[in-house]
């Protein structure tokens, strides 16, 4: 957790020990502060989580593998109807001769253990099916194409209520299964000697443990033999080659692993929000967590977490203040709270790229086992 | 075969729209390599800043005629577009030049995002009524097949705009200074090009023409809003694409085989798929042509004049 | 004296241009093989075609018995042939280090699940690799710098380093493209010593060099490319006194290096 120890700026660099614990003491307590200020907030936290993991997943793609991906959010969307589709009565709707006769009459309703794993195995197909034409694409185009990718799946998502009704189109799902770990209700608040913890703390640890699991597995790659291959790949291809590089199974395995944790994420959001519309999965959903990304500094851990971090968070803050500010100066509301969102994304997009090219936490991402770079020097 | 005819001749008039704007994403690859996302964007202000003045000219002066009224509209729409042009060139994209390779299109499509955001402070997020001033009753040269004034007069003025935009770069000075850009900046420059000039005022020649575009675009289907540029946007880029970017009669022709390509396959397309897809999945057939032309022939239908670019 | 690697009939054209006509040639293991000739005379076109980032028109290579595919660097780089390139191709944002031990990727193994869970084997294999690229660095006398972000070494060091990133692909024939290009007596001294101890090691060396000295110096055998065709093979000696590479290099339309 290296790479979390960079969040706090001067004890990461002199006592990382110290300044991890700072940041997982931060993360832990994190929903407590929050509450102070009203529930919103800490559901504004769970939504953080879910942007962290998309982050962190397009960060694989477009920081690590160098493969800018504009319709990212397309994998979300398969994770997110996966759950809707085994985990609603949806089933029941559609087909309802079909599911009475196998016994589904209200529905399918799997576990999560179950869901999650197929929502994220369809997310990583997904993604091969994407990453097989657009293999040989340079960076620009490939960017474009895989835009189209995104608004075509947003076009299906919309229109394939006919003739089979698969998605039930622009209304969407609704009634989800929320998350139930093993009979333990994760949407349900419990009283508890008096008090009452909300159901939103049950899904922010959950999501934090999801997000620190990624955290783990997206690290151990980075200094994997398959991160410094993507890196390899990223810098120089030509020379990627030359040291026996296999470029496709590279960017096929980079495509794939990205739309695994955004097939991940999609399905918690599912279950978290309990119903699902193509709405939550447009372009700018696509562009949202890649400004995240962007923010926070491509091709960097931390920089993924803290992007998703602050970009979720500002436009809630900047609602709840610009609001009633425009409202005491001009009597009326003049931005609303969307427009400040997009114009707080679309800024932060340009500025970044004018003034800090590298995010706001530049990456100095090392692609070897510290301990065993010691190991080696120490011997020298 | 009325049908098709029909579906020809819509495809024409769209057609003729797409490749007015696909010429302005070819003229900036062509020059810089730039895939200028925000340039559908640019369509959009100049449908609304002309919607603004038509609607405040109305207002005032009720009796002016209405071929005076939309003269007046892309007036002010062209020089608005060409500001904003002009504006995005020299405040982003100029300072990116020799940038890492992501870097300018990530701008872009902040530039692209911004531009949307700023038209739903202005405009707000409604859509609005555009006033059609040439008449959008069909008229039947051919027994069935219909076709209404404005639309005529959309493929007439692409058409009129092209020639006078290819006669431009092949045959002044102005033109030669352009392509001589395009083929390598240095070079150009020690050959006393202003280099700078000549890039600003490629966004500035796109951006005029993106201006009628758009006013015509709206004129057609009597609607303008702030998101309207996005989807003509992609598609023109598209169109540029399949007709090798950075080639100018290359982006007419994509233009015009999107627009059919499009027109008669939304006709025929649930026939096609046997009733499975219908029209409503229209807008695939630009990204799926766009996919597959990347892929397999990437140079598009008359070759790419720009060498590669990673 | 074993054949590694045969070139038959090797012709690519590009347009109407030949780059390479029916060229052949033969390197036996352990030697120090030169190809030279005048600018264009298709020296790093051969490169590019034996490594797999080109296809041949006509031709084949033949490597230890067994043809090369064409078209598919990884595997030629796993048959066992690394190179170098003209101008320097690190990973820049890696460390010195971390260059070689990409180097050693297709020595690898580690799946997912084991980078995932961090297994024994993976956590073997990824020390080895470690320790393996420690050595190279030695081995090419860059040890120091194993921590240095490769686009602030010097520019020597970096000819070093990319010498040592493809020695960790373990090939047995390694292509040098111009190493000693833009190096100072000292460091062409020094790079001659290391390409000696190579081949004393037991990897047979491709050599693309305009440094005459160097070459005539080095190599066991020279093959003389002109206009994309060979016009002599044979030890240095004799190379020099073949009218044919006089006439190449000091007279006709083109001018010497």
């Amino acid at each position: 957790m290296n790479e979390l120890a960079e969040l706090v700026p001067y004890l990461g660099k002199h006592k990382p020990r110290a300044a991890r614990a700072v940041v997982i003491l931060i993360a832990l307590v994190a929903p407590l502060i929050a509450i102070l200020f009203g529930r919103t907030w800490v559901r504004v936290l769970d939504f953080a989580l879910l942007y962290m993991m998309l982050a962190l997943g397009l960060n694989l793609v477009v920081g690590f593998a160098g493969l800018l991906d504009l319709g990212y959010i397309a994998f979300y969307a398969v994770g997110a109807y996966t759950w809707a589709f085994l985990a609603s009565p949806h089933f029941a709707e559609a087909f309802p001769a079909f599911a009475a006769g196998i016994g589904a009459a209200d529905g399918i309703h799997l576990p999560f253990w179950l869901v999650l794993p197929v929502g994220a195995a369809l997310a990583a197909l997904a993604g091969i099916i994407l990453g097989f034409p657009v293999l040989r694409l340079r960076g620009d185009y490939l960017a474009i194409v895989t835009l189209g990718f995104g608004e075509i799946v947003r076009i299906f998502m919309n229109n394939l209520n006919y003739p089979i009704n698969i998605t039930n189109g622009p209304q969407g799902i609704n009634l989800l299964d929320s998350m139930n770990l093993f009979g333990w209700d994760l949407a349900r608040s419990i009283k508890l000697a008096g008090f009452k913890i909300d159901s939103l703390f049950f899904y922010y640890y959950f999501f934090l443990l999801c997000v620190v699991g990624s955290i783990l597995f997206i690290q151990r790659l980075q200094i994997s033999r398959v991160g410094r291959a993507w890196a390899a790949m990223r810098d120089d291809e030509l020379a990627a080659k030359a040291i026996g590089i296999n470029i496709r199974n590279m960017k096929l395995l980079a495509f794939s692993l990205g739309a695994t944790f955004g097939g991940v994420a999609g399905g918690l959001f599912g279950a978290f929000q309990g119903f699902v519309s193509p709405e939550s999965f447009s372009l700018m959903e696509s562009i949202a967590v890649l400004v995240m990304v962007v923010f926070g500094g491509m091709g960097n851990i931390a920089g993924a977490v803290v992007g998703a971090l602050i970009l979720t968070a500002l436009p809630e803050i900047l609602r709840h203040i610009a609001l009633p500010l425009q409202q005491a100066l001009f009597g009326q509301v003049v931005l609303d709270p969307e427009v400040l969102r997009m114009l707080l994304y679309s800024l932060a997009m340009i500025l970044m790229m004018l003034l800090r090219p590298k995010g706001l936490i530049p990456a100095h991402a090392r692609y070897s086992r510290p301990e065993f770079v010691a190991a080696g020097e120490a011997r020298a | 075969m009325e049908t098709l005819l029909q579906q020809i001749l819509n495809g024409l008039v769209v057609g003729s729209v797409y490749a007015l704007v696909a010429l302005g994403y070819t003229m900036v690859y062509g020059i810089l390599g730039l895939i200028n996302f925000a340039h559908g964007e640019v369509l959009m202000i100049g449908a609304l800043s002309a919607l603004t003045t038509i609607t405040a000219l109305m207002g005032v002066a009720p009796e002016l005629p209405p071929l005076m009224l939309l003269g007046a509209g892309l007036l002010v729409a062209i020089p608005t577009c060409m500001t904003v042009a002009f504006l995005m060139e020299r405040l982003a994209y100029r300072r990116l030049r020799g940038a890492p390779r992501l870097a300018p299109l990530i701008t872009a499509i902040g530039v692209s995002f911004l531009l949307q955001t700023v038209a739903m402070i202005v405009w707000g997020r409604n859509y609005h009524t555009f006033p059609q001033l040439i008449s959008t009753t069909p008229i039947q040269p051919i027994e069935g097949v219909f076709i209404s004034p404005v639309q005529i007069s959309i493929i007439v003025v692409s058409a009129l705009l092209m020639f006078a935009l290819v006669t431009l770069v092949n045959r002044t000075r102005l033109g030669r200074a352009m392509r001589a850009t395009a083929e390598n900046h240095r070079v150009a420059a020690l050959m006393g090009v202003d280099v700078n000039r000549i890039i600003a005022l490629t966004f500035v020649l796109g951006a005029a023409l993106a201006a009628v575009a758009g006013v015509m675009f709206a004129s057609n289907y009597g609607i303008a809003h702030y998101a309207m540029g996005f989807m003509p946007g992609l598609k023109a880029f598209t169109a540029a694409v399949l007709g090798g970017i950075g080639n100018l009669a290359g982006a007419m022709l994509g233009g015009i085989v999107l627009g059919l390509v499009e027109a008669v396959g939304a006709g025929y397309i649930e026939d096609f798929t046997f009733g499975f897809l219908n029209s409503s999945y229209q807008d695939i057939f630009a990204f799926v042509i766009l996919g597959a032309v990347l892929i397999f022939r990437p140079t598009g239908l008359l070759g790419e004049r720009v060498s590669d670019r990673a | 004296m074993i054949r590694l690697l045969e070139a038959r009939a090797i012709s690519k054209f590009f347009g109407g241009l030949t780059a390479l006509s029916e060229v052949s040639l033969t390197i036996n293991k352990g030697e120090v093989y030169g190809l030279i000739g005048p600018n264009g005379a298709g020296k790093t076109t051969l490169f590019n075609v034996l490594t797999g980032a080109y296809v041949p028109d006509e031709g084949e290579f033949v490597f230890d018995g067994t043809e090369l595919p064409t078209g598919k660097p990884h595997v030629v780089v796993e048959q066992g042939i690394a190179r170098t390139f003209q101008n320097i191709r690190l990973f820049r944002d890696m460390t010195a280090l971390e260059n070689v031990m990409a180097g050693h990727h297709i020595r690898t193994r580690a799946t997912i699940w084991g980078i995932l869970t961090q297994n024994r084997r993976t956590r073997e294999e990824e020390r080895l690799t470690t320790e393996r690229a420690f050595e190279l660095l030695r081995y090419v006398g860059i040890e120091q710098f194993a921590r240095t972000v490769s686009k602030n070494l010097s520019y020597g060091d970096q000819r070093r380093l990319e010498i040592a990133r493809a020695l960790a692909t373990e090939p047995r024939l390694l292509a040098l493209d111009e190493p000693a290009a833009g190096m100072n007596a000292t460091e062409t001294g020094r790079l001659r010593e290391l390409i000696e101890r190579i081949r004393a090691d037991g990897t047979t060396v491709l050599l693309i060099e305009h440094d005459v000295k160097l070459v005539m110096g080095l190599c066991d055998r020279i093959a003389v490319l002109d206009f994309g065709k060979k016009i002599a093979e044979d030890v240095p000696a004799a190379v020099q006194r073949d009218p044919a590479v006089v006439e190449a290099y000091l007279g006709g339309g083109h001018h010497a290096q």
